[in-house]
């Protein structure tokens, strides 16, 4: 197990602020050999793109070039970069409609990701999907889903095929803490106990479903990884703003399940430092908490902690940047002047 | 050629799929070891084992979801609703991911995965065991939707469901389980978004699919008896639809009532009398007449739910109605 998750057979905690004890977060490096430097440069340039990229997102919003609804990740990046970091090829991943992070951490082209949230004819879904709708099949990325919980068993599907397959391959499926609270959830989790599928239930518990905490709208408090003793899967808690903690906790769940171990569960802590979508005012809570998380922002906390103990320099950091900052202004580009779809592409797809 | 019912072309078409291609296989509630509530699958199990006859929970949405999921991985599952009004629990997953997913990935995904489901009132089962959604899925981009009316389409059309790359939902008409027919030993298949013209006619063309085809050929053969010659088109495809089979023999006939036995408002019957206003209004002599159950909550008591049913005696007034035959 590792140091910072907590295993569902404790007892649950009563909240969920932002660790403060050196046995977890980037501290917890000392003592983990996870990741070689360059995985953890990787795992930070992965980060800091998803930052990079939301943010241009929402400055193109503003500009009136992107539409529609956009839901942010910023903030839980170490989640996604973390968990993703782990997979094979041949894995699975699903996504719900916050789904920037999760397409670019399993590897999709940024330009097409881009230009996809543009509506041009060069996205991923030749715009047709939009930004709660990314796929990147050849990735093995399927989807991007905006039915709050839908996307569980469609993911239990992947890993059905998996199973039949005879494969060791395996499903990634992340999902938020307001899913949880839709019936296809339980639905979801009684069906891969029982049938022992290949899947990595992985919640991103950011405190929050839309405008409505969690205290609000469920009973048991804030804590879901102790329920999943229901449904006998294996479940813990890791610091979501902690991404080795992430990569470790998920590097145990994804052994378990190759060896044919079944379902497992992860359950991370984490928030998102800005609204709902771009159109949310935040008027639900207070800043004070919103910064009390961003003192914990992963993507300034962990890079701090790797030059600090001497595991790559803040020359690496920097060009890091460059290259990143680059690539996404490049994308918006690649994205602004990419076609508009012709229109005879609105009788394309719809059947096979 | 055998005479078979209708549950045993179903089978026949489920069972050559299964020996034929590993990619097949079944999900649905008590379709192994209980054999299916219709006995479609019984036997299933023992024969193919339980990797291939999944016996699943009461969770449709679930067991429904998961068929998408295997299929976009490129398995070819056929999921079994009980009865298409539990189609309901799972209609997010039908119409939001199986039917979108192809059209909002940029077609990089496809399900090719069948849905079979009981359909339609006449056994007192009451008003939530009774209804016809084909009708409404048939209106979802992205859906087939079949609905066989004797044994030989239905092993057509099965085979066709299975071979197809889309959703489809193979309705199953519950009345007509044990309707025997003709089906020959040579292998064939019926394509889907085909109608097919049953009894060619003069006088009059009676439209309709699935159990309304019962009242439909009872009220052709009256309506022989008085010297009137009926054309009967057995839909068989209620997405996509073939109009055009309908506009031709309108436009022989210059009359026409169209029927169904799900409700009549909002059903594929409506859709296709407008169609017709607009593609076949300068043959027609007179009104598309549109017959339909009545627009109730289906009734348990035998006499009550027989009145709401749409009857070969339903059909026969419209023809009067109409067009004074």
């Amino acid at each position: 197990m590792a140091s910072s998750t907590k295993s569902s057979s404790k007892s649950s905690r009563k909240s969920a602020k932002p660790s403060k004890n050196g046995k977890s977060g980037a501290a917890g490096l000392d003592e983990s050999d996870v990741a070689s430097k360059t995985d953890q440069l990787e795992l930070f340039r992965q980060m800091y793109l998803i930052r990079q990229f939301e943010l241009a997102c929402g400055e193109n919003y503003s500009k009136g070039l992107i539409r529609g609804f956009h839901h942010l990740y910023i903030g839980q990046e170490a989640t996604g970069v973390g968990a993703i970091s782990t997979l094979r090829e041949d894995d699975y991943v699903v996504s719900h409609y916050r789904d920037h992070g999760h397409a670019l951490a399993r590897g999709m082209d940024v330009n097409r990701a881009m230009a996809e949230l543009f509506g041009r004819a060069t996205g991923t879904s030749k715009g047709k999907g939009g930004s709660m709708h990314l796929f990147d099949v050849a990735k093995r990325f399927m989807g991007g889903h905006a039915i709050v919980a839908g996307q569980l068993p469609l993911a239990a599907g992947l890993a059905l095929a998996q199973q039949y397959q005879k494969t060791d391959g395996l499903t990634m499926c992340f999902f938020g803490d307001g899913s949880t609270n839709q019936g296809i959830y339980h639905e979801t989790m009684n069906l891969a106990a029982i049938w022992k599928l290949p899947i990595l239930f992985f919640l991103e518990n950011n405190m929050y479903g839309m405008g409505s905490s969690i205290e609000r709208v469920r009973a048991g408090g804030i804590d879901f990884y102790p329920g999943m003793a229901t449904y006998e899967i294996p479940a813990v808690e890791v610091d979501g703003m902690d991404v080795l903690a992430v990569k470790e906790a998920t590097e145990a769940a994804v052994a378990s399940i190759r060896k044919g171990g079944g379902p497992q569960f992860i359950e991370a802590k984490t928030f998102r430092f800005v609204g709902h979508s771009l159109a949310d005012g935040q008027k639900y809570r207070g800043q004070e908490e919103v910064k009390e998380w961003e003192e914990r922002d992963p993507v300034i906390t962990f890079p701090k902690k790797l030059v600090e103990m001497g595991l790559v320099t803040q020359d690496q950091i920097d060009e890091t940047k460059s290259a990143v900052d680059e690539s996404v202004a490049k994308a918006v580009e690649f994205a602004n002047d990419s076609p508009e779809p012709d229109l005879s592409e609105i009788n394309t797809d719809v059947f096979a | 050629m055998s005479q078979i019912v209708l549950r045993e072309a179903l089978k026949r078409g489920l069972e050559e799929a299964l020996e034929n291609d590993p990619r097949v296989f079944m999900m649905g509630e008590d379709i192994g070891e209980y054999g299916g509530a219709y006995a479609v699958t019984d036997g299933f199990l023992k024969k193919f084992g339980p990797e291939r006859i999944k016996d699943t929970p009461i969770s449709e949405q679930a067991f429904l979801g998961a068929g998408i999921g295997a299929a976009a991985a490129g398995l070819r599952p056929i999921v079994e609703f009980m009865s298409i009004s539990f189609s309901l629990v799972a209609f997010d997953q039908i119409v939001n991911m199986a039917a979108n997913l192809r059209y909002m990935s940029g077609g990089q995904i496809s399900v090719p995965m069948v849905i079979r489901a009981p359909t339609g009132a006449g056994v007192q089962l009451g008003a939530t065991h009774s209804q016809s959604f084909e009708t409404w899925l048939a209106e979802v981009p992205g859906m087939k939707v079949v609905c066989p009316s004797n044994p030989y389409d239905a092993l057509g059309l099965m085979r066709s469901a299975i071979k197809d790359d889309n959703p489809v939902l193979v309705a199953e008409p519950a009345l007509l389980y044990g309707a025997k027919g003709e089906v020959p030993d040579e292998y064939y298949e019926i394509e889907i978004g085909k109608a097919d013209v049953t009894r060619t006619g003069s006088d009059i063309t009676l439209v309709s699919y699935g159990y309304g085809m019962r009242p439909v050929n009872e009220a052709a053969d009256t309506l022989a008896e008085r010297g009137v010659s009926a054309e009967v088109i057995d839909l068989r495809s209620l997405s996509p639809i073939d109009m055009d089979a309908i506009v031709q023999s309108v436009q022989k006939t210059n009359r026409v009532v169209v029927v169904d036995t799900a409700r009549r408002v909002g059903g594929i019957m409506a859709e296709v009398t407008a169609d017709l206003q607009q593609k076949a209004s300068e043959w027609l002599d007179g009104p598309v007449m549109r017959v339909g159950s009545a627009d109730v909550p289906w009734p348990y008591n035998r006499g009550l739910e027989q009145e709401v049913l749409t009857d070969a005696n339903d059909v026969l007034t419209a023809v009067t109605e109409g067009y004074g035959l």
